[in-house]
């Protein structure tokens, strides 16, 4: 079933690369959640977090009302001839807004786990806020951030409601979820339960690594 | 642990690639973009592959529900053909202005059938296969618990369904035994699978389900008009081409698929 494996590829590929995408702002507004006390601190918080609770279409209907050519980010971009409703930009879109929350609640807690103290000592031995937070905080939350990060990545990779508002279900940007509603929806169930296997096998994969990962990490950081 | 990690994303990102700019920003050939509603895709799958192999045109097919095409086409979405699954859909693209005027169509219709799982808990039905209901009251019998159809309150199978039983002034007895579902395949799934013991879906769905089985047909007179309307968007890139799409599905080859699927062809226009 070469669509089959044509669709798991692409979705793990466009999962990767919302994770990529996902990573700078979202370690950015751990660090920033769990060191700095600001203005609007709450706001910020609330805003990541609103895809978690909200249902998945409406994420998807607001990233569309920005987005979509009638939006004001999408006449933007319109503007510098770049689309993104119905490409793949959309699909990596939809997979890193749905996955950031759950990359920042990890990775936030990470960096409180942090002892302070090593920060302060490095500050004092004269590095400054950038180092200090490249070479200590960020070696030091990393287990927290990289689960994070497989967190995001899995949440990515079973991206629907989001997806098929702003991406469609086009055969260029059909994600595995997208496929396999499609399959169900015309009664293909051949297919739909071949890319359920090919699902399920990639979450196994995935949850293994992250175990792996966790495991790992532990040991790294008792010896 | 990192590199490991770091080597997957790097080929995956790199897997993607050649994948990524199927939809560029230039509007010469730019694929046709139809879309459609998600329960016509095999019909369509099989329709704009010929016309594809026929003309050179080459088309995209976006299946979804029919309130989401409409509000991605609300959005801007720049889609050149937009069939819809019921009327609704299409009036709200059209209040926006956002069809092109003259070329609204209804492609073909559908008809309401109630169908009974192949092999109920509870036989409720004469045994014999060929058996029909003699009036949807029939549905009254004790012997139907729970009967899904749509969504009365928003999927269109649903609410053409209510609007029929209502007609018939059956909606208010049986109110207590409905199991709404999320679409018409949903409504099919839950009878083919014996929970419950009668549904209310399209023919053409009845027709494509091995685990179902008519037992009765609403008299298309009787029930509610069942339209599927079609029409080019102002935001498509190519309204020419567009034009020949949708004048090939109101054409012969195309009638006869939509006939065989088991949608209600009007006659031939002039």
């Amino acid at each position: 079933m070469p669509e089959v494996l044509s669709i798991a590829l692409r979705t793990v590929a466009m999962a990767a690369l919302a994770t990529l995408v996902m990573l700078p702002p979202g370690v950015a507004a751990a660090w920033l959640l769990a060191r700095r006390r600001f203005r609007g601190q709450v706001v910020l918080e609330t805003i990541i977090s609103l895809p978690l609770v909200l249902p998945p279409v409406a994420t998807g209907l607001i990233l569309l009302s920005l987005l979509g050519p009638r939006g004001p980010l999408g006449a933007l971009l319109g503007w510098f001839g770049v689309d993104v409703v119905f490409t793949w930009r959309a699909v990596v879109v939809a997979m890193a807004v749905m996955g950031l929350p759950l990359l920042v609640r990890t990775a936030r807690a990470g960096f409180e786990q942090v002892n302070r103290r090593y920060e302060l000592i490095a500050a004092t031995l004269g590095a400054g806020p950038w180092r200090v937070f490249f070479t200590v905080s960020l070696p030091l939350a990393g287990r927290g951030v990289l689960a994070g990060a497989v967190l995001g990545f899995s949440r990515a990779l079973g991206e629907f409601g989001a997806t098929i508002m702003l991406a469609g279900a086009l055969p260029s940007t059909r994600t595995i979820a997208v496929a396999i509603y499609t399959f169900t929806e015309t009664g293909q169930e051949a297919a739909a339960t071949a890319m359920l296997g090919v699902s399920a096998t990639i979450a196994f994969g995935a949850l293994l690594i992250s175990n792996h990962l966790a495991t790992a990490g532990h040991q790294w950081r008792s010896s | 642990m990192v590199r490991s990690i770091s080597i997957l994303l790097a080929v995956s990102v790199a897997a993607c690639a050649p994948s990524g700019e199927s939809r560029g920003s230039a509007s010469d050939g730019r694929p046709l973009l139809v879309s459609a509603a998600a329960s016509l895709t095999g019909v369509l799958e099989t329709l704009t592959a010929a016309y594809e192999q026929d003309t050179g045109t080459r088309i995209e097919l976006n299946t979804a529900a029919s309130s989401a095409l409409a509000l991605q086409i609300i959005a801007g979405a720049p889609v050149d053909l937009f069939i819809s699954a019921d009327l609704f859909q299409m009036d709200r693209v059209e209040d926006e202005g956002l069809l092109r005027t003259q070329t609204r169509v209804d492609l073909f219709g559908n008809q309401l059938v109630i169908v009974v799982p192949v092999m109920p808990a509870v036989p409720v039905v004469p045994a014999d296969p060929a058996a029909m209901l003699a009036s949807a009251a029939t549905l009254l019998q004790p012997g139907f618990r729970r009967i899904a159809i749509g969504d009365p309150d928003g999927v269109p199978v649903g609410v053409y369904a209510r609007s029929y039983l209502e007609s018939v002034g059956l909606w208010d007895l049986l109110r207590e035994r409905i199991v709404p579902t999320r679409n018409t395949r949903a409504a099919l799934a839950t009878v083919e699978s014996g929970a419950v013991d009668a549904g209310v879906v399209y023919r053409t769905d009845a027709l494509s389900s091995n685990g179902v089985r008519m037992v009765f047909e609403v008299p298309v007179a009787d029930g509610p008009a069942i339209a599927y309307p079609a029409a080019l968007t102002r935001q498509g890139s190519n309204p020419a081409a567009a034009e020949r799409l949708l004048a090939y599905l109101q054409g012969p080859a195309a009638r006869r698929v939509f006939e065989q699927a088991g949608f209600i062809v009007p006659e031939a226009r002039p």
